[in-house]
């Protein structure tokens, strides 16, 4: 444990010597701020919950954004460092490689709460600060937002650890951190649409559809906050889809914590195995 | 005392590589091994057993009565690591990273510290280390290698990038860890460095064992020949040969002086020779076969056999 705690220390200090912490919070607080006036301009006149607003435009984001910083910062965090030669140091320690891992995975996850909440917080917190009215409900659905956006990251972290316990060099490891990206992010949505489109409802049944969205972390995480709560998926244009689809929140995140857990477990046998 | 390091029998396999095969050795505590050999004779792999980083194909590992492979930690606490190449996060000062070691390896931080100032490094210690030249890196590897008094310390290549006042200063270092009772694991291509302070000397060829002892073992073993060296009162060589008689082969060196080769068993006799009342010899000078003569000699050898 204690080992854990010194490794995940390290790594924060490295991510927060080298500015990889400063550029991802200021990152994500820009661009929230960015989404929370320029999305709220139109609505506000109209007087839906401004909120609720912010949450479907940070949550498109946090799809696309989380899991390219998430990837970016654990792709190389294995290969990169047995490359540099200074794995090969760390393990003649008394430590053990899950631990290592699991040290990593600490403070980069903490990294990326860090930046989420400070980033997506300033955005709440600037919206309260222009005086509008926000409900309680509406103020636990951000929270669930920011909450299951870590949840997303850890996701692609473990899966950015996998990648890096398998490739052979950096260069493959990043490689690979795009294309996972462009798969989970991009192609299967498009691909599932084509399939759903070409389908006309014949085979695929809303459990098979359940299923099928179970297996992108992406789309847990867009199930869990734009067909949650009834208002959010109002706007998001997510109500037809959240009729059909039914899964309870909990049943998403416990794909999302699978989805951690699940890679990471692999990351760790293919790291234990590998030669030095 | 008993052993510190046994390796026996052991083999390892990379993928169609052959990297060990069949090695067995121990090492004692209190003694300064010179594991030496060329590229690729597999001394960085014997270290990686060591440390437990890889396992064996074959054969069986003993580091302080411990399976270093094992996962068991108690062990590896009181061994020092310095890997060929050492390399350290840029970004961190080099406070910072020997603390780092210092925690992982649950000794007390300002002890570690301290041994910055040991190595030469007191100045640099806040300056991050991408500022480092390439001796002050191998400075600060060997500083974290030797964090915890280690029983058991394996140094790749130690001596690379350091001056001349260096060297001297870090095989004091050593030579205080050897005297405390510690095993110290010296692979180097520096055969001249090594040859004075070396307890025993293992010479590795294409991952097999080809010598194993001390080195008047070596030399016992080898039997090379012993180099005299005659200077002669008047720079003349001629009076010198007339003087020794019949010697075994022999080469004139400059004017002055000649280089004869003895086998061990005529050397004695030939330095009575040399020595006697009236002789032409104004100096003389015995050189035993060095470590690069052995070292060539037993890879030779093992060519010949292999």
């Amino acid at each position: 444990m204690r080992n854990i705690a010194i490794i995940a220390g390290k790594e924060v200090q490295e991510s927060l010597r080298n500015r990889w912490v400063l550029a991802t919070t200021i990152l994500m607080a820009a661009l929230a701020l960015t989404l929370t006036f320029l999305g709220s301009a139109p609505t506000g006149s109209v007087g839906v919950h401004p909120l609720d607003v912010v949450i479907v435009s940070l949550s498109s984001l946090t799809i696309f954004l989380l899991p390219l910083i998430a990837l970016l910062i654990s792709h190389d965090a294995l290969v990169g460092e047995m490359e540099r030669g200074t794995m090969l140091l760390l393990l003649s320690y008394p430590v053990a490689r899950w631990q290592v891992l699991l040290g990593k995975f600490a403070g980069h996850l903490g990294i990326l709460a860090f930046a989420t909440v400070l980033g997506y917080g300033a955005a709440a917190l600037a919206l309260v600060t222009t005086g509008v009215a926000i409900e309680a409900g509406s103020l636990r659905a951000f929270a669930q937002m920011i909450g299951s956006s870590i949840l997303l990251g850890a996701a692609f972290i473990a899966l950015g650890y996998l990648i890096s316990a398998l490739a052979r060099d950096r260069g493959t490891a990043a490689g690979a951190a795009v294309g996972a990206w462009l798969v989970f992010v991009l192609i299967y949505d498009m691909a599932l649409l084509g399939l759903l489109v070409a389908d006309q409802g014949r085979t695929i049944s809303a459990a098979l559809l359940n299923a099928l969205l179970l297996l992108n972390p992406t789309d847990v995480y867009r199930m869990f906050n734009l067909a949650g709560s009834a208002d959010v998926s109002a706007f998001a244009g997510m109500s037809g889809l959240a009729d059909t689809v039914m899964l309870a929140p909990a049943v998403l995140l416990a794909a999302l914590g699978g989805w951690t857990v699940l890679p990471l477990a692999v990351a760790a046998v293919a790291f234990s195995r590998r030669e030095l | 005392m008993s052993a510190t390091v046994e390796i026996a029998g052991v083999s390892k396999r990379y993928r169609d590589v052959e990297a060990l095969r069949d090695v067995t050795f121990a090492l004692k505590a209190g003694e300064i091994v010179a594991l030496v050999g060329h590229n690729g004779a597999g001394k960085t792999t014997l270290l990686k057993l060591m440390l437990g980083l890889i396992h064996p194909t074959a054969g069986t590992i003993r580091v302080l009565d411990e399976n270093p492979a094992a996962g068991e930690f108690a062990a590896r606490r009181r061994l020092g690591y310095l890997p060929e190449n050492v390399s350290f996060n840029p970004a961190l000062s080099g406070r910072e990273i020997l603390s780092f070691y210092a925690r992982l390896k649950r000794e007390p931080v300002a002890g570690a510290l301290a041994l910055l100032d040991r190595v030469g490094l007191g100045e640099a210690a806040r300056r991050r280390v991408a500022t480092y030249s390439k001796g002050m890196r191998q400075r600060l590897g060997l500083a974290q290698a030797l964090i915890g008094e280690p029983l058991v310390l394996l140094l790749d290549e130690p001596t690379t990038g350091l001056d001349p006042a260096l060297r001297l200063s870090f095989y004091e270092i050593v030579q205080d860890l050897r005297a405390k009772g510690a095993t110290v694991v010296l692979c180097s291509h520096a055969l001249t460095e090594l040859e004075r302070r070396a307890d025993h000397v293992i010479i590795m060829n294409r991952g097999v064992l080809v010598a194993d002892g001390t080195i008047e073992e070596l030399r016992g073993i080898a039997r090379l020949p012993t180099r005299i060296r005659l200077t002669g009162v008047n720079c003349d060589t001629g009076p010198l040969r007339a003087w020794m008689g019949p010697v075994g082969p022999w080469r004139t060196i400059d004017g002055g002086t000649i280089e004869i080769e003895a086998a061990a068993s005529e050397k004695i006799e030939l330095i009575r020779r040399a020595t006697r009342e009236g002789t032409p010899v104004a100096d003389v000078d015995v050189l035993p076969p060095t470590l690069d003569e052995l070292y060539a000699h037993f890879l030779r050898g093992a060519g010949a056999a292999g």
